[in-house]
Formats: C-alpha cells, structure tokens, sequence
C-alpha cells in the first residue's frame, strides 16, 4: 500500500489527516519535531488501521537537513499533506522581527524548500499529490494576524504555481483554506460555532477533495462565501474596518 | 462555552475544564470540587452535569489490541462509533453497545451500559478486563475483577462518581458480517408481546418497539424485532453520513398527532404477524445515530427519556398500569422501547435486573413533571427501579428503594473522600 507523508505532523488537523488516510488504506509518515512525543499516536494508527506508520524527525526551519530527509525515505510516498502552521502573536511579530521571522519562515519558506525537493521528485515519476494548508487569513491581509497572512497568502501563490507547472506531469496540487478550526492553536479563542469545524470535519473534506482532484477548497465550504464577501470590500472601506 | 446533557435539559452554567496530559488533571482534581467526567454528552438528564465539568472525549487514542484475546486497550474518550469503524472490518464487534454508538468508552463504563443482548451477555462491564482511573487524591490506579475491587464495583454504573476514568481494556467479539438476520414480530396486546420475548428469548439480540398511544385492549401492543449475525463473510462496514437536524424543531412540531401518526406509520408498515429481513449493523443497533442530533426534534425546551425496569414476576402488572398512565395522560412517546433483560450484576448501581424494561421519550412541557411523579409512584409500588443515565427528575425516596446496594456505594465515597470531590446536578439532587 501507498505512503503518505505528513509534513507538521504533530498538528490537531495533521493528526486528523493521519487517521482519514489511514482509514482509506494508506502507510502513513509522519514527519515533525519530536519524534519521541509522537509514539503514542503513532500507537494510536496502528491499532485503529492496522497500517504500517512511521514517526520521522524533521525540522521545516532546518532547509539542509530537508534533502536528507527525503532521501531517506526507503518507499517514496504516493503523496504529501504539509500541515506546518504557526500563528505567533500579532503583536510580538510587529516589534520583534525574530518572531516575524519565525511566521515567516515556518508557514512559508521551510515549505517552499520541502515541498521544492518533493516536487521534482513527483514531476520525474509523473505521479503523486501534494496538498499544502493556507488560509482564509491569506485572503485579504487584516491588522489582527497580517503577519501570518502574508505568509500564507505567499504559500498560496507559491501552490498555484506548482498546480500550474505539474499539471502536465500528472501531478495534482491542491490548496486547503480552512477557516475556524477547532484545534490547539485556536484554544482559548470564543470562535463561533456554526463556523467553526472539529479537525475530522477538515481531514474528511481534505480526503475528498483531493482524492477527487480538487484545486482549491475552503473548510468550512461556507467560508468560500465569507471570503468571497470579504475580499469584495473596496479597500477605501476596508482599511476602516476592524473585522 | 457551557456544555447541555443530550435531553438539553435542564441548561445550566457550568465551566469546561480541559486537561492535555495526567499532571494537568491532577491539578485540577486536587484544585477543584464539584467535579464531574463529561464523554460525548449523551446521558439525558443530569448525570453529567456540574459546576466543573472534566472533558474527557479529546483523549481518544487506541493503545493496543491483542488478537489472539481479543483485547483492545483505548482511552476513555474513544468512541464505541471509532472502534466500529476500525474494527468490524477485521471481523470485532462490540460483545455489549448500547442503542447509540455514539458514546464514550468512559461513559460506557460509569452507566455501566447495556443493549439488545442484556439477556445474553449483561451489561457493558462484563466486557471491561480493567480500567484507568484517576481517584479524588489525584492518584492513578488499576481496577478490575481482582485488583481493586470495591472499585471495580462502584465504578461500573457509578456514573463518574468515583474519579475519572482515563483508559479501559475491553473484550470484543468475533463476528463475520456486517449484516444481521432480523425476525420481526407483531403483537397485539401486551400479553402477547410478552409470551413473544419468551418465545424469542433464546435468540441473542432482541428489542421491542411499543405504541404506548394503544388504549384499552390494545395497550403493549409491538413489533419485537430479535436477531443475530449472519455468517456471510461480508465485513465491508464503512462510515456513513447521515442526516441531520440542523436546528431545533418549533415545539409544536412534536404534539400528540405527529405522534400518533409515526407510530401507525410504524406500527402498519409490517403486514404479517412474523417476517425476516436482512439489515446492517447501524439499522439494527443504532437507527436513531442515522438523524444526527435528534434531540432537536423536541424544540429547545429539551426533553427526557424515562426508562424503569420493574421485577420479571410482577413487571406485566406494572407495565400495564404504566402504559395506562402514559396512554391517559395524551403525552406521547415518540420513541417507547421494552425489553426484556437478564440477570443482575453485582455493581453497586448498575441498572439492570431481571424483567422487563420500559423507555419513553418526553418532551419538558408543563404537567410532565407531575406525570413523571406519577409514574415513580408506580416504580415504587412495583418494587422497579430508573435509569440514572436517563433520569433527571426521579425523587429521593424512589430512587434509594430501586438501589438497595446505595448505602455500600455511599459508605465506599465517604471512605476515599469521593463525595466531597465527585458530584452531578443527579448525585446532589437525589443525595447519592
């Protein structure tokens, strides 16, 4: 059977991603910081889908490394879920540019390199997917969380142009924009609760998109519309508005 | 955020404590009183409700499954739903669920849970090898048949009333298909659903479906629908989506009428007296999980099931009388399930007992409260007992003469100071 690579692995939506794939079948990687704290669900897969699962140690920050990384992975996979995210804090990132940076790096550019050697593995096989997770925030830069935006704002930029490139080598790219997820990196945050979705709710939209060839989705879907309506304030409005 | 029991009755505030590992929990067993272990919130009543409320579903990972016994070890916040999906394909069932797949393996154990096999296999803890549990000290221990156990005890069925229960090892059992050969039989009057569960007792799963609206000589009138698993080596069990309702109904939607008209709809879809159908898993255990929260078709003014279970020798007297009551009083039952169940287990506060047992959905509306009392009248009368898992009216009196053994559970509290750490709106209310 197949391999995923889960990229960001320690994550409540890459966890969620695990047991989706899991379920449909397939071996699962999982690559992250920490490899030790990812026994337990590692654990976790085996027991519930009797696949083959593999903790892997990867530091998205640590471009160097990244080439080894995929080297070492004794069965190629079938495809690749990046679910790396880091918020930060708004205001930190403002007068810190180490924390800026971090945003920065960790949404965007440790992606870029990863997913850089992934691709032009998946372009000479002329086989794979690979689905990376923006989000809604990259829509349209807004004070409370630019920082982050503009970096997944660039990660979406970076897929599409990938989708563009591998389209003719058979390779899919998919682009994931969730909205509230109800996760770790949202605890303690009041989110609304028709709009918010559990991490499951995210890997089975994930699943199915992707595996019926999906360019872009929102999860949520209604948050398409959200965005749609946010992205169509004229500026002049816009940058009055605290939303 | 606070969190509502499945009835949506009563609503009350309460703050949600999360833990992401044991010292987490440990500090706030230590901290905090009025404490009580919340799975998937599908108790009815007040069970699992409190001032602090300990969220235990996040905690959801499986831990390991011994083939050859059959053992699967999980935590408590894994649903019986995950380990359906993970393992009737590879030939487990359950070996006892419930009408809904949709709880917790914690909250299976503390109501100490029972199904359509009651008669066969008892309640959810015949299952349970040991469990996990974190006590009022903050100290974890092990508890089963032979270690620990008074807690083993006082646990299964003691509605998270003795800690927090934080892994469990369960028994499945060996199936080898996901479908299931169905006899359906339809009575006329309570006696003769009666003399049907004996006719049927031997067939390992079996539940009847009873128009409670029936007057006179129609009272008990049902559809007994018993059955096993088939043996066609087709394990290709999947998640559904189902439907759902998205929001609660109008209360008027739920009157006497819509009422009546499900159950002839029921109740006439089955011509002759005794049929077979071949049906799957989810449409013999769990129907109801098929319409995702179904609670709402009660308007938001929330509902309850009353369940009771009356004495095998007696239990025709009293269901009758029961019935009668139901039947006079024009409230509706959209759902009223009987049941006929097996032995007694030696839990402090479990459930079951041998005879028959009674479910009825109710929507809270004015005079309910009076025709619940009512009823508990009778329940005493008969020398039965209710349902804690469902209940959240039921009076002191009433409840202490069902539970011979609460002396011995509230003796066991005292004595490892429980009771001043572990408490539910129930458990205050009906002074357990």
């Amino acid at each position: 059977m197949s391999y995923l690579l889960i990229v960001g692995a320690k994550s409540d939506i890459a966890k969620a991603v695990a047991r989706e794939y899991a379920r449909n079948g397939y071996n699962i990687y999982l690559a992250g910081r920490g490899v030790d704290e990812m026994a337990s669900f590692v654990t976790d897969l085996k027991v519930r889908s009797g696949c083959k699962v593999q903790a892997l140690e990867l530091d998205v920050l640590d471009y160097a490394s990244h080439h080894a990384f995929y080297e070492g992975l004794e069965e190629k996979p079938l495809g690749v879920v990046v679910a790396v995210g880091y918020l930060g804090v708004q205001s930190n990132a403002q007068s810190d540019f180490e924390e800026a940076q971090k945003i920065m790096d960790t949404n965007y550019t440790g992606v870029v390199s990863i997913l850089n050697i992934i691709a032009n593995d998946f372009e000479k096989r002329k086989s794979g997917f690979i689905v990376g997770i923006g989000s809604v925030a990259g829509d349209r830069g807004r004070k409370s969380n630019y920082i982050y935006g503009s970096a997944k704002s660039a990660l979406g930029a970076y897929l599409s142009g990938l989708r563009n490139r591998l389209h003719i080598s058979q390779v899919d790219v998919m682009t994931v924009k969730p909205g509230f997820v109800a996760t770790a990196m949202t605890e303690g945050m009041d989110l609304p609760e028709k709009l918010t979705a559990q991490p499951d709710e995210v890997a089975e939209d994930i699943y199915k998109a992707q595996q019926s060839k999906k360019n872009i989705i929102y999860t949520k879907g209604l948050w398409r519309w959200i965005m749609l309506i946010i992205t169509s304030i004229p500026e002049w409005q816009f940058k009055k508005m605290s939303i | 955020m606070s969190l509502n029991s499945w009835g949506m009755y009563p609503q009350v505030e309460n703050n949600v404590l999360r833990f992401s590992d044991e010292k987490v929990l440990e500090n706030i067993v230590k901290k905090s009183d009025n404490l009580i272990a919340y799975g998937n919130g599908r108790s009815y009543g007040d069970s699992a409700l409190a001032k602090n409320i300990i969220e235990v579903k996040p905690h959801n990972y499986f831990l390991g499954f011994d083939e050859q016994k059959g053992l699967l070890t999980v935590q408590a916040g894994v649903l019986l739903s995950e380990i359906l999906e993970s393992f009737v394909p590879r030939g487990w069932f359950l070996k006892v669920t419930p009408g809904t797949k949709l709880i917790t393996i914690g909250g299976a154990i503390a109501s100490d849970v029972h199904g359509k096999n009651h008669h066969v296999e008892g309640c959810f803890s015949e299952c349970v090898e040991s469990f996990k549990i974190m006590l009022a000290d903050g100290v974890v221990v092990n508890s089963s048949r032979e270690e620990n156990p008074e807690l083993f005890l006082a646990t299964c069925g003691g509605m998270g009333l003795t800690g927090v229960i934080l892994e469990a090892q369960i028994y499945l059992k060996k199936i080898n298909s996901k479908y299931i050969d169905q006899i359906t039989i339809k009575t006329k009057n309570l006696r003769e659903t009666f003399d049907a569960f004996e006719e049927y007792s031997g067939s390992p799963y079996s539940v009847a479906w009873i128009d409670c609206l029936a007057k006179g000589d129609e009272i008990g009138k049902c559809l007994l629908m018993v059955g096993d698993f088939k043996d066609d080596g087709d394990l290709s069990y999947t998640r559904k989506g189902g439907l759902s309702i998205p929001f609660n109904f109008p209360s008027f939607a739920l009157n006497n009428y819509t009422v009546r008209a499900f159950n002839w709809l029921y109740y006439g879809k089955v011509g002759k007296r005794v049929s077979r159908q071949k049906v799957e898993i989810d449409t013999f255990f769990y129907p109801l999980d098929a319409i995702g929260n179904w609670n709402r078709i009660y308007g938001k003014g929330g509902f309850t099931q009353y369940q009771c279970i009356l004495p095998k020798e007696i239990s025709y007297d009293g269901l009758k009388e029961i019935l009668r009551t139901i039947s006079d009083s024009g409230k509706g039952s959209f759902l009223a399930v009987v049941k006929l169940y097996g032995k007694e287990n030696a839990n402090y506060l479990s459930f079951p007992i041998e005879g028959y047992s009674l479910a009825l959905d109710f929507k809270i509306e004015k005079g309910l409260f009076e025709l619940l009392e009512e009823l508990d009248k009778i329940v005493l009368k008969y020398k039965g007992r209710i349902y804690l898992t469902k209940d959240v009216s039921v009076s002191r009196e009433t409840f202490e003469q069902g539970y011979p053994d609460i002396e011995k559970f509230r003796a066991y509290r005292k004595e490892n100071n429980m009771n001043n750490k572990f408490e539910s709106l129930q458990s205050k209310r009906v002074g357990i």
